[in-house]
């Protein structure tokens, strides 16, 4: 480690940024954190993470390992909390509804936050199924309904053309940028107004990889998209805001391009130039 | 990466050779102590189905005399009387399957149900605690559900049990639940087997359960589903294969549980409906007639019901494997 001393720059407070208001005003899928902290048991993880997610875009959250990125992306469909022992504090909206209010029906909360994440796990049964599975456990028995969904999610996560031939074969046996691509699939059925992805391609070749990256600029049209990667060139690629992690605190977010050309803190410069991480 | 990260791979790069080397040369090339090593750990390979194969043999001959002369009688034939040197094994074979088939469906449900509970809802601190004391159900010795059978699972059955199936459920309508209420019955032996094997299946579907990578849980989670839900149908399914094993280890258990059983089961040579009846396994009547067996038909005969267990088993595995193989359908390969 050279050159900047990172842990004593950390300590510094996040960059305010006032989050309400960023983009488009009512469209659905607007993300705001207001101080939010996270712990696993004893361990901080996040320490008042303030920011903004516009809606319609994509925000790429980068840093280090253990930077908490991906604990905050999980944080935004009440995934973490299933893990024993964790607590929070601070407040993240969607929408404008406290997703951590009292009452808050996580059900519905995971149905509109699609989740994909790093390795790709499908379930051990068809194609079919698996798309089909968010609709069925929301209760979808109509099977002229289901087929239309089954559809219109493959289409969309670019897979449709592939395995129409083979929708009662298993998943299992695709290839890893379309079993990828099936459970964007999967996650699309529910027609949720986010997208979170915690590294979707860190498993991939880069063909593949940069199918997913094309389909998501596809999809950004439509939704939400949050992007944990550890890859900054896809950061820089695909994402319009980029938000960098460190340690636990939001360092700095900004536009993708400028956050690479000119960032404004120390230590986002010392980790896109790759002096550390 | 880090300085640090970087330092770390080092000692083990440094050695310089990858390992496919060391796998593909030194095994194959390697001196006279390589090869007596191979040879020994050959030899202890070969011995254990060596051994197998030696039992069938000495099996198939003690059973063949009764074999050749009673044929495919043996099988359906009820009549077992040594005086008159006629044997038929068909009430044994009948009470080994039933009395297995009765544990299996009051074990599986409970011990899939007590697996998942474990598995999945239980608190960090009471898991480990019930787990151990299921699995000690395991460990307790045969006879002693034997006598717990005699003692206190015979009389209750008769008592309260028999009575309320048959007259408060109506079910002595139907001719699986109807007779009198001895006590030493079937059922009494199926319900002994149910406990015995209820441990197996348990550990076994809970290890499974716990093995499922939690990605899958997280992936049903995710896309709204509810705990139940995410269980039914992204664990389970998962699971399915493993539990199947499970179940199958502990039905190979119950067909061949002897002493617990022939304490309880009333070991009487008759095909009868009623599970309230008395009934007889092969296991029970291979250890009740040994020792006194005197003609050499009788010897032969008890051998020939042995050999005739050893297929069922043989039979229960096979399918077993085929319904794993059949449900895995390349389960492993998801990460």
């Amino acid at each position: 480690m050279s050159g900047v001393s990172l842990t004593e720059q950390v300590v510094r407070e996040p960059i305010p940024e006032r989050p309400t208001g960023v983009g488009v005003p009512g469209t659905p899928g607007l993300i705001d954190a207001s101080a939010f902290s996270f712990w696993y048991g004893k361990k901080q993880a996040l320490y008042e993470i303030t920011m903004g997610i516009q809606a319609r875009s994509i925000t790429a959250f980068i840093g280090p390992s253990g930077c908490g990125k991906s604990t905050f992306l999980r944080s935004i469909n009440r995934l973490n909390e299933l893990i024993p022992g964790t607590r929070h504090e601070g407040k993240i909206f969607l929408d404008d509804a406290d997703i951590y209010a009292r009452g808050t029906d996580v059900v519905a909360l995971r149905q509109r936050t699609g989740m994909v994440f790093q390795r790709w796990n499908c379930f051990p049964k068809s194609i079919y199924e698996n798309v089909a599975f968010g609709p069925r456990i929301n209760g979808e028995t109509d099977r002229a309904k289901l087929d239309e969904v089954v559809e219109g999610a493959l289409r969309r996560a670019a897979l449709w053309d592939e395995v129409k031939d083979r929708l009662r074969e298993s998943a299992i046996g695709l290839s890893g940028g379309q079993q990828q691509r099936l459970c964007i699939a999967r996650a699309l059925a529910n027609d949720p107004e986010v997208l979170l992805m915690d590294e979707p391609c860190s498993a991939l070749d880069p063909i593949a990889t940069q199918r997913i990256e094309e389909l998501l600029v596809e999809l950004k049209r439509e939704l939400t998209i949050v992007i944990v990667t550890h890859n900054m060139q896809q950061a820089a690629r695909v994402s319009d805001r980029t938000a960098f992690f460190f340690m636990g605190r939001l360092i700095e977010i900004g536009n993708t391009a400028e956050l690479f050309t000119s960032p404004r803190e120390a230590q986002t410069e010392a980790y896109i130039t790759g002096r550390f991480g | 990466m880090t300085p640090s990260n970087a330092a770390a791979p080092l000692p083990d790069s440094g050695q310089g050779t990858p390992n496919t080397a060391i796998d593909g040369q030194d095994l194959q090339g390697g001196g006279w102590s390589d090869r007596a090593y191979d040879a020994l750990l050959t030899a202890f390979a070969l011995c254990v189905p060596l051994l197998l194969v030696l039992l069938i043999v000495a099996l198939t001959m003690a059973a063949w005399p009764a074999l050749k002369q009673f044929g495919f009688g043996f099988l359906t034939s009820s009549d077992w009387d040594p005086a008159a040197e006629h044997f038929g094994a068909a009430p044994a074979i009948y009470g080994t399957i039933v009395s297995s088939v009765i544990a299996l469906v009051i074990a599986t449900p409970l011990a899939i149900g007590v697996a998942i509970f474990v598995a999945e809802f239980a608190p960090r601190w009471l898991r480990q605690p019930i787990g151990f004391l299921i699995d000690l159900l395991a460990a307790i010795p045969s006879v002693v559900y034997g006598l717990w059978g005699i003692f206190v699972l015979v009389p209750a059955l008769r008592e309260t049990v028999m009575p309320f199936l048959r007259d408060t459920l109506h079910l002595g309508a139907t001719p699986f639940f109807s007779g009198p209420a001895y006590g030493p019955s079937m059922l009494a032996a199926g319900v002994v087997l149910a406990i015995m094997i209820l441990p197996y299946i348990s550990s076994v579907s809970r290890e499974v359960l716990l093995a499922v990578p939690r990605s899958q849980r997280e992936a049903a989670l995710a896309l709204g589903a509810t705990r139940w839900e995410a269980i039914v149908g992204a664990v389970l399914p998962f699971a399915r294969s493993g539990i199947i094993g499970g179940i199958i280890l502990g039905l190979g258990r119950a067909l061949g549980e002897t002493m617990a059983v022939t304490m309880v089961i009333g070991n009487r040579h008759e095909i009868a409906a009623s599970l309230f009846a008395p009934g007889y396994t092969i296991a029970s009547l291979i250890a009740n007639e040994f020792a006194e067996a005197s003609g050499d038909m009788h010897l032969s005969a008890l051998m020939a019901v042995g050999f005739v267990l050893f297929v069922i088993t043989l039979l229960v595995n096979f399918v077993a494997r085929w319904l794993v193989w059949q449900t895995s359908g390349g389960t492993r390969k998801v990460g």
